[in-house]
């Protein structure tokens, strides 16, 4: 389990950020991203894939969860 | 010398690469790369922040160095304690030239050096108490400090010592905010780690004590911006401030450089914040971002096209008063821009140049030097990440150099193959370049010159270059027993 921050680009993408090494990334895809749930699993540009237990609702970006790597680039 | 192509510059790279073991060589081999515009992601060309290879001369500093040399250490009216030896604090005691307005000694304490000095008996039955009683001093010699950090040595990691246990007794005791800051220099590869380890003491200890926000009687406006990650460098934050105020907006806090406590406290009341050195404060940003709902952006001070694009970008987070003063200021030092584009660039046209250093100037002084006709044809960080490559690449020419915590042998094969005209690195490199011949600015604290932010630094910064490249010292660098022919000539008929 890693702690990771989601928030919004400058083109409205969503950017992922690993602060415990300091990676940067866009995000490709995500499961779900509508309005009644959002997270699962999600794609980085890199290749790399983790996992956020979905919520009941978008929730107020940026923020910080706990995720899953299910698949890390390298 | 014309531009090396793609197929030399490799060929250059594996050339270089020749005499190291074949290990090393391997790993070596990820760090170096030829830029690459059809690369969406600089990981696929370049790997960063992986530890130094034992054995080679690297350029890189240490935690300790990232927090308190670049991110406590401005702070001026704190009193930055270096707790351990007494070497790590008087090696690193203001030669990075953070200027500061203030009375050292009574109410700024920037240039000064305070250390526990450590001795064996405080290594065999720990520091606390030599902390504590230093704390104590302190209060008693210099009383109008506003707090204190704490920056630890790399002993104090080892011994085990609870800095944080005499920290939160001492504030308590002096009603000041005392910082336990755990940037012992064997964390991390570089002094990134440090820059981190800073921001997240900021964020736990400053931003919020005991748990709760601290209140201010703080009066918020809606042009309210602070600048972030200027360390006001030879002037550099007053150069940049000067502009921004001029457009209107109000700049609350400056970190680090100049900066106090009290804006430091503020900052979580602005309504922007803007990030120039990226890679040491952007922690902060992306957690004011989350808790305080404040946006951040990057700007770029450096060279004209830059701060105007920078201005613009700016504005646009405001109002139309705003970016009308945006224009204004723009349109303002038009006139001096030009003149000295037309005083320095038919000197400076066409030269080339090679960039080493950290933080944000690998790519963001690119732009002060194509705004005066030169090419920047290799660039490196000592100790970037992944999302500051991504960035370089977009702003480096197609098939340049790009080397990532250069070795001192690499550094040097690289620069004999290129030739550039300048060379601008820190001051470990200098000397060793000076003497190879090579015209060579210390782009770390400016050569001692500076600003360099801002359409004034500019002014400042295309002399300095001109002073450098264009010297006559450069031309009778040939001892007289390795002088060509015509000497030889005239000694035969004298």
């Amino acid at each position: 389990m890693a702690n990771i921050m989601i928030r919004r680009g400058a083109a409205g993408e969503y950017v992922f950020y690993l602060p415990k090494r300091d990676l940067e990334d866009t995000i490709t895809s995500m499961e779900f991203d509508q309005a009644d749930k959002w997270g699962g699993e999600i794609k980085l540009n890199n290749g790399g894939a983790y996992y956020v237990d979905p919520m009941p609702a978008p929730p107020r970006l940026p923020i910080s969860v706990r995720a899953r790597r299910m698949d890390a680039a390298e | 010398m014309s531009a090396l192509t793609r197929e030399e510059t490799e060929a250059l790279i594996k050339e270089v690469l020749e005499v190291y073991p074949e290990k090393a060589q391997k790993d070596r081999a990820k760090h170096l790369a030829v830029n690459d515009h059809s690369e969406e992601q600089s990981k696929k060309c370049i790997t960063s922040n992986r530890k130094s290879l034992p054995g080679v001369m690297t350029i890189r500093g240490c935690a300790y160095a990232g927090s308190k040399g670049v991110v406590w250490g401005p702070i001026k009216d704190m009193i930055h304690i270096s707790h351990g030896p007494v070497g790590c604090g008087q090696y690193s005691r203001a030669g990075r030239r953070n200027y500061y307005v203030g009375t050292t000694g009574i109410n700024t304490f920037g240039t000064m050096n305070f250390t526990s000095d450590f001795q064996e008996k405080d290594i065999v039955f720990g520091g606390d108490k030599k902390l504590a009683k230093l704390i104590g001093e302190i209060e008693g010699l210099f009383p109008l400090h506003k707090g204190i950090s704490v920056q630890s040595e790399c002993p104090i990691g080892l011994i085990g010592d609870d800095i944080e246990a005499v920290s939160k007794k001492a504030a308590a005791e002096l009603d000041k905010p005392v910082v336990p800051v755990r940037c012992e220099g064997f964390r991390g590869v570089s002094q990134s780690l440090g820059h981190h380890i800073a921001n997240d003491a900021i964020r736990d200890w400053v931003f919020s004590r005991d748990g709760k926000d601290i209140k201010t009687e703080f009066v918020p406006s809606p042009y309210d911006v602070s600048i972030i990650g200027d360390y006001n460098i030879g002037g550099d934050a007053w150069s940049s401030r000067i502009l921004l105020e001029e457009m209107g907006l109000r700049v609350v806090a400056q970190w680090s450089g100049d900066g106090t406590l009290a804006e430091i406290e503020l900052t979580p009341k602005v309504k922007l914040n803007l990030i120039h050195c990226y890679r040491s404060m952007n922690y902060i940003a992306r957690h004011m971002e989350e808790k305080y709902s404040i946006p951040w952006i990057e700007y770029n001070f450096f060279g004209p096209t830059k701060i105007a694009e920078s201005l613009r970008a700016i504005a646009a987070h405001f109002d139309d008063k705003i970016k009308a003063g945006a224009e204004a200021v723009i349109a303002k030092y038009q006139p001096m821009v030009d003149a000295v584009i037309a005083k320095y660039k038919q000197r400076l046209e066409g030269k080339r140049v090679m960039l080493y250093v950290g933080g944000l100037r690998p790519r963001h002084v690119i732009g002060s030097y194509e705004d005066l006709g030169m090419e920047v044809v290799g660039t490196g960080y000592e100790f970037g990440h992944n999302d500051d490559y991504d960035r370089t690449v977009k702003e480096m020419g197609n098939a340049t150099l790009l080397y990532d915590d250069v070795t001192g042998f690499e550094f040097e094969e690289f620069v004999k193959r290129v030739k550039p005209d300048l060379i601008g690195s820190g001051i470990k490199e200098k000397y060793i370049f000076q003497k190879m011949g090579v015209p060579f600015r210390q782009m770390h604290s400016w050569d001692y010159s500076g600003p360099y932010h801002g359409f004034d630094g500019f002014a400042i910064f295309a002399r300095d270059m001109d002073m450098t490249i264009n010297n006559p010292c450069w031309k009778i660098l040939t001892p007289p027993w390795q002088k060509k022919p015509e000497a030889e000539a005239i000694a035969q008929a004298a």
